[in-house]
């Protein structure tokens, strides 16, 4: 199968022959190349340690390439001076796989931290986040620290924080690893929402039957290579 | 039941746990180093005042040992000397000691029972020099020569330069020992700095993947351990302030000691404490964090 390649001119992520390992390790990715545009929908799949999250930590500037290129909003990443990175990943929002929730802030704080980073004034926003986290339905939980919240909670929480500051594109790593199947589609319905919302999601899931349901793209990733989507069986 | 959240009324809390700040090792540590660096502030300004004072009576003043020649009585020798010396400028007062001080001075190396009458003791002569425009130990000595007498000016030149010596070893002596507490604070608060930064990784690399910039969260532990820094400074300055107080009072206008007067106006010395400690602390935690952040 020829790896998902987009060539309008609306291109928000390309990669070109990535390669990346960490330290001295051996490849976790190994000649990724891939085009998205902007406003599309896709899902990563693959076995674990097939480098979903690699792939994933390479968008959200977590790491970078031992070789080829990844452009973002345009940009080369290799070449962005390291003062610029700050201002490059509050344009992303990230769903991180262990959420990396602060316990210590509450579910208001959590949410409103992007925000606070990027210097906006607590009136500005106040009431936005007081909004979304209803949206998330979290409405009458804004004061909670995550660690009294439920699985599903603070996945939403997450979500709400990955969110709140309008990203041009939203990355999440197993969103519904740890949540019920209702839970699952939940969450499933709030991305395709802030899809139509013109986000660009990437979700990286093990989630065969999200993914089957969701009629979405998929990019299927095998021993850190891109690969054709095995056949699927009936979804239940 | 507790009242629902009001967003309106909500204020965004710290990046950083409260609790981090309440260490009490490190309160403790800088509270001590504040302490010992405010008592040698203390001591350096009352030595310096207490060498000054020393420095300041042997400047207004001078000794002269006059000697008897020929059938000239040692009486009438100082008597004349201290004559001539009057009218030299720059001498406020002449005044030729008793026989007993000159006695009193010899005596420890000739104990009672010696004779003193029948030595000849030379005897002195006590000059006050104008403090603005003293007269020297030339012009002094030529005014003597001029009475034909034979005499030796001491104008305390030599005391006088050991005394501004010593006491320009104490203010070195005690400039690098606050430099020395300065550092050992510096290396307290960079130490609970990488603590506090492994202990609070999560948070720093939450702040850092949602775009924070490394001067954000270096700022978060320069203001975290600056505060705790200035809580400790004000603890020890207290104590310090305290202690010199004490030793103000139990010993009297002279301090504990003559060699160590304290004055209350030295208490405030302690003030700036505070302010130097939380700027040690702010400058150490800040490259401390920056260097740890670029690592990430």
């Amino acid at each position: 199968m020829t790896p998902p390649v987009d060539t309008s001119a609306d291109e928000i992520l390309r990669f070109a022959g990535v390669s990346m390992r960490y330290g001295r390790g051996p490849e976790v990715l190994s000649d990724i190349s891939l085009s998205l545009p902007r406003g599309s929908f896709h899902f990563i799949t693959g076995p674990s340690g097939a480098g979903k999250s690699s792939l994933l930590k390479l968008i959200y500037l977590a790491a970078r390439p031992s070789s080829g290129s990844v452009r973002l909003f345009g940009e080369d990443i290799a070449a962005m001076p390291a003062r610029d990175l700050p201002r490059t990943r509050r344009r992303i929002g990230v769903v991180f796989q262990d959420l990396l929730l602060l316990d210590h802030l509450s579910a208001f704080d959590n949410t409103a931290l992007p925000l606070r980073i990027a210097g906006h004034k607590a009136s500005e926003y106040r009431n936005d986040v007081a909004e979304l986290l209803a949206w998330v339905g979290l409405g009458a939980r804004m004061d909670a620290l995550p660690p009294t919240l439920a699985g599903g909670e603070k996945q939403r929480l997450a979500i709400a924080r990955a969110v709140v500051n309008r990203p041009e594109i939203l990355l999440a790593d197993e969103p519904t690893g740890n949540v019920d199947h209702e839970m699952a589609l939940r969450i499933y319905r709030l991305f395709v929402e802030l899809n139509r919302l013109g986000t660009t999601i990437i979700i990286a899931t093990h989630d065969q039957d999200l993914v089957a349901r969701s009629a979405r793209p998929v990019l299927h990733l095998e021993k850190g290579r891109l690969r054709p989507l095995p056949p699927q069986g009936p979804v239940e | 039941m507790s009242e629902p959240f009001d967003p309106t009324r909500w204020r965004p809390a710290s990046f950083l746990p409260e609790e981090d700040a309440r260490d009490p090792a490190l309160l403790f540590v800088v509270a001590v180093l504040c302490f010992l660096a405010c008592l040698t502030a203390l001591g350096v300004i009352a030595g310096n005042r207490a060498a000054q004072g020393w420095a300041s009576q042997l400047t207004g003043e001078a000794t002269v040992i006059v000697r008897a020649r020929g059938g000239e009585t040692p009486d009438a020798a100082a008597a004349r000397a201290a004559e001539a010396l009057a009218g030299v400028p720059g001498v406020t007062e002449a005044r030729a000691l008793e026989k007993e001080k000159a006695y009193a001075l010899i005596k420890p190396w000739l104990g009672d029972a010696a004779d003193l009458d029948d030595l000849p003791v030379p005897r002195l002569v006590a000059v006050g020099l104008d403090n603005k425009t003293p007269a020297t130990a030339a012009a002094l000595d030529k005014a003597l020569k001029g009475h034909g007498l034979d005499a030796v000016v001491d104008d305390h030149s030599v005391w006088i330069k050991d005394i501004r010596h010593a006491a320009g070893v104490v203010r070195w002596t005690a400039s690098t020992l606050l430099l020395l507490i300065a550092g050992a604070a510096g290396a307290v608060v960079a130490y609970a700095t990488r603590a506090g930064l492994a202990a609070r990784r999560d948070v720093v690399e939450v702040l850092h993947l949602t775009g924070a910039e490394d001067a954000q969260i270096a700022n978060l532990f320069e203001m975290r351990f600056a505060r705790v820094a200035a809580v400790s400074g004000a603890a020890g300055a207290v104590a310090a302030a305290l202690l010199g107080a004490i030793l103000r009072m139990v010993g009297g206008g002279q301090g504990i000691t003559p060699a160590l007067p304290i004055a209350w106006m030295d208490l405030l010395a302690v003030l700036p404490c505070p302010v130097l400690a939380a700027l040690v602390a702010a400058v150490a935690a800040r490259v401390t964090a920056r260097r740890l952040i670029q690592r990430l």
